[in-house]
């Protein structure tokens, strides 16, 4: 599957105003239209009416990353990436050395029973399993790996300890990563991907989580202050499958991870957990995608953050596509943001998109609340200093997200970064 | 015995329009095992004095002074008037997200003792409190008042008084929006404490209800940012009879 050129539409706009069945007279009507596509009738949930490019389910995919042409900025899904601080990822060869990839048990330790790590090539059949690039920085990557680590977990296998992938960066050259997770049917299995040093780096996370299977993905981003990272995991959710996946970004420049999950047969079911506190001048951004494409499967997504400092800028997206064919979802996306100081920025755009009124259940949610002098005064009316206040007060609004991961050791680390990252803004 | 006094208060607020006189000359004296009801309409500066003792940063005391046992408590910090033994039950308990009724009851009593209490008697002691107070016992794994309806919010506000056994309580209008069986929970709650002897009460209060339940050695009638009337318990009696009417009026002549 190397060199693929095909573009994958699904019922998408070439050029503005044109459908694959033909002219839209006027986006405005598209929706009343004959001629409108699938895509042009699911805008009353989405962004703006009549804006066929704004459904998700018209968002182009390809291999290549000239399909998608040089950036501006101006782009739906890279409006708010301050395209600069990406360093060229965006448009120089990604040809750099790769972070590391270092795959044990927890902390070191002996890699559990039966799991399969293997370095292969860009003609391995796995490659491409469970997506095709979705921006131009993620197929820039597909373009530029040379080798991808997999990562099987054996079918029925049912870990007693989990997969850590530890990946290392120790320069910040452009470069591209690949690496590919395999839960085969009816395993179940935590695999904590964990980033650290220094890098720039696109990186393509393939996802399967093959029938039956049960797996769960932490993705923890605390790497070093200079680190740019553009991660695109994309994942498959099989028939009667049950994905978890969370991601906790604390360290890095500017950090960019889309995750997008796809069901691919039903009954699936998957959770999608996130965490970031972003400090002065740190770019945090996380965009989701849900692709209900096939009936009675259930997801829901929760991602909070925390901000402090001058610029600290965060940006949450979360697209939740209900296709026609998505009868018996059930679905709900939520993204609480707490801002502590002034001169921070939080972006949240929940979009849902509905096709099909046949469903269990789907909403959104999002707030961004500021912790403020009433709250700061009622814990202090109660003896409680200033400082103790403010860490009680985000240490618990994060918690809740920490406590998705389940692995003790992981979750006791995680809960020291956090300490750390309150010291480091005096809170 | 401690003895909570404010002398000849005055205290404004910054509005739109500038600056607000609120309390114009407030002198109170409050000793531990004193009940004192402060009653009076809607707007008279009822909350004003209550958040002003507490330190709430809104209001800025242009004269006068507040001391607890000779200390000027205007010169602490919110926390430090806390640790002092100053309790305020709000009439507005605000919804703090993400920290939960356990951990927030313990880092307060903690930081209240100076040392984190024994555990074991603790959990024994809020369960217990809970339970009299008749607050669900889940209610220790949720966020602190978030979600809680108003009557819930206020007997979690006794929860505290019982559980941090302060010099002196001030309760605003913790009777309002109350029925009758939670005014008495609430009410035996206060009352409680009271017996131990050790804690003196401001009980600010628009209605006379629940002087049945907490009573009062002293009645304070406040009209427009002042104390228009002082008495004993009958003086409420009389304020049930015939309201705040001839106050108002001779406010605005
Ligand atoms: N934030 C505010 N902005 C403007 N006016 C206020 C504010 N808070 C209180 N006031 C005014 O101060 C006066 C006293 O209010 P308050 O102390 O709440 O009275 P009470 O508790 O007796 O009802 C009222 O006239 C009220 O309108
Ligand atoms: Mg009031």
């Amino acid at each position: 599957m190397t060199e693929i050129t095909e573009k994958a539409r699904i019922g998408a706009p070439a050029i503005d105003g044109f459908t694959e069945e033909g002219e839209n007279l006027s986006p405005l009507n598209a929706a009343a239209g004959p001629l409108a596509g699938a895509s042009a009738k699911s805008h009353s949930h989405g962004g703006g009416v009549g804006v066929p490019d704004s459904s998700r389910a018209g968002r182009l995919t390809s291999y290549k990353a000239d399909d998608f042409g040089q950036l501006t900025g101006r782009e739906e899904d890279w409006r708010f990436t301050p395209l600069k601080r990406l360093r060229g990822l965006q448009s120089d060869a990604l040809v750099g050395t790769a972070p590391t990839v270092t795959v044990s048990g927890p902390e070191g330790a002996e890699l559990p029973a039966g799991v399969v790590v293997e370095t292969v090539g860009r003609d391995d059949a796995r490659i491409g399993v469970a997506g095709i690039p979705e921006d131009r920085v993620s197929a820039a990557a597909w373009e530029a790996f040379k080798e991808a680590t997999v990562v099987t977990i054996p079918a029925e296998a049912q870990l007693e300890t989990g997969v850590a992938v530890v990946i290392e960066g120790t320069s910040t050259e452009l470069s591209a990563q690949h690496v590919v997770i395999v839960a085969e049917k009816f395993s179940k299995a935590v695999v904590v991907l964990d980033h650290k040093g220094s890098a720039t780096v696109s990186q393509n996370v393939e996802i399967d989580v093959q029938d039956g299977a049960d797996l769960t993905v932490v993705s923890v981003q605390e790497w070093a202050d200079d680190a740019v990272h553009a991660s695109s995991q994309q994942t498959r959710v099989g028939r009667d499958a049950k994905f978890k996946h969370v991601t906790v970004t604390l360290g890095g420049d500017l950090v960019r991870v889309t995750p997008s999950t796809r069901f691919t047969g039903t009954g699936g079911d998957a959770e999608m957990f996130g965490l970031y506190f972003a400090d002065a001048g740190q770019h945090l951004e996380h965009r989701l995608f849900v692709d209900h494409a096939v009936a009675n499967c259930k997801s829901r997504v929760l991602y909070k953050g925390a901000l402090q400092g001058k610029n600290a800028h965060t940006v949450w997206v979360g697209d939740v596509l209900i296709r026609k064919e998505a009868e018996g979802t059930d679905s709900y996306e939520a993204n609480r943001n707490l801002v502590l100081t002034d001169g921070a920025r939080a972006d949240s755009v929940p979009n849902l998109e509905i096709e099909t009124g046949l469903i269990e259940g789907a909403g959104h949610a999002s707030t961004t609340g500021r912790f403020d002098d009433e709250h700061l005064f009622y814990l202090m009316a109660r003896g409680i200093p200033e400082d103790v206040a403010r860490r009680l007060v985000v240490r618990g609004f994060l918690h809740e997200i920490i406590q998705q991961i389940r692995v003790p050791a992981l979750e006791e680390r995680l809960n020291a970064s956090l300490e750390r990252e309150l010291e480091a803004g005096n809170l | 015995m401690s003895t909570l006094e404010i002398k000849d208060l005055h205290v404004s607020i910054d509005t739109e329009q500038g600056s607000k006189e609120i309390l114009k000359g407030v002198s109170l004296t409050i000793n531990t095992g004193e009940i004192h009801a402060i009653m009076g309409p809607n707007g008279s500066g009822k909350s004003t004095l209550a958040s002003t003792i507490a330190g709430h940063p809104r209001y800025t005391v242009d004269s006068g002074s507040i001391t607890l046992d000779g200390e000027d408590v205007l010169a602490m910090s919110v926390d430090e008037r806390a640790r002092a033994g100053l309790f305020l039950a709000m009439q507005y308990p605000v919804e703090v997200p993400g920290v939960t009724m356990t951990n927030f009851l313990r880092t307060a009593k903690t930081a209240l003792d100076g040392e984190a209490p024994s555990l074991r008697h603790w959990t024994k002691d809020v369960k217990e409190a809970m339970s009299q107070l008749r607050i669900d016992a889940d209610f220790a794994q949720r966020n602190v008042n978030e979600g809680f309806s108003g009557g819930e919010k206020k007997r979690v506000e006794i929860l505290q008084l019982e559980l941090f056994k302060p010099k002196f309580a001030i309760m605003d209008e913790t009777d309002s929006g109350l029925d009758v069986d939670a005014l008495k929970v609430v009410s035996e709650g206060h009352n409680r404490v009271h017996a131990d002897g050790a804690m003196g009460t401001l009980l600010i209060t628009h209605y006379t209800r629940i002087l049945r339940y907490i009573k009062p050695n002293f009645v304070h009638v406040f009209v427009d940012g002042k104390i228009a009337e002082e008495g004993g318990p009958e003086l409420a009696d009389r304020l049930e009879e015939e309201g705040y009417d001839r106050y108002l009026t001779a406010a605005k002549a």
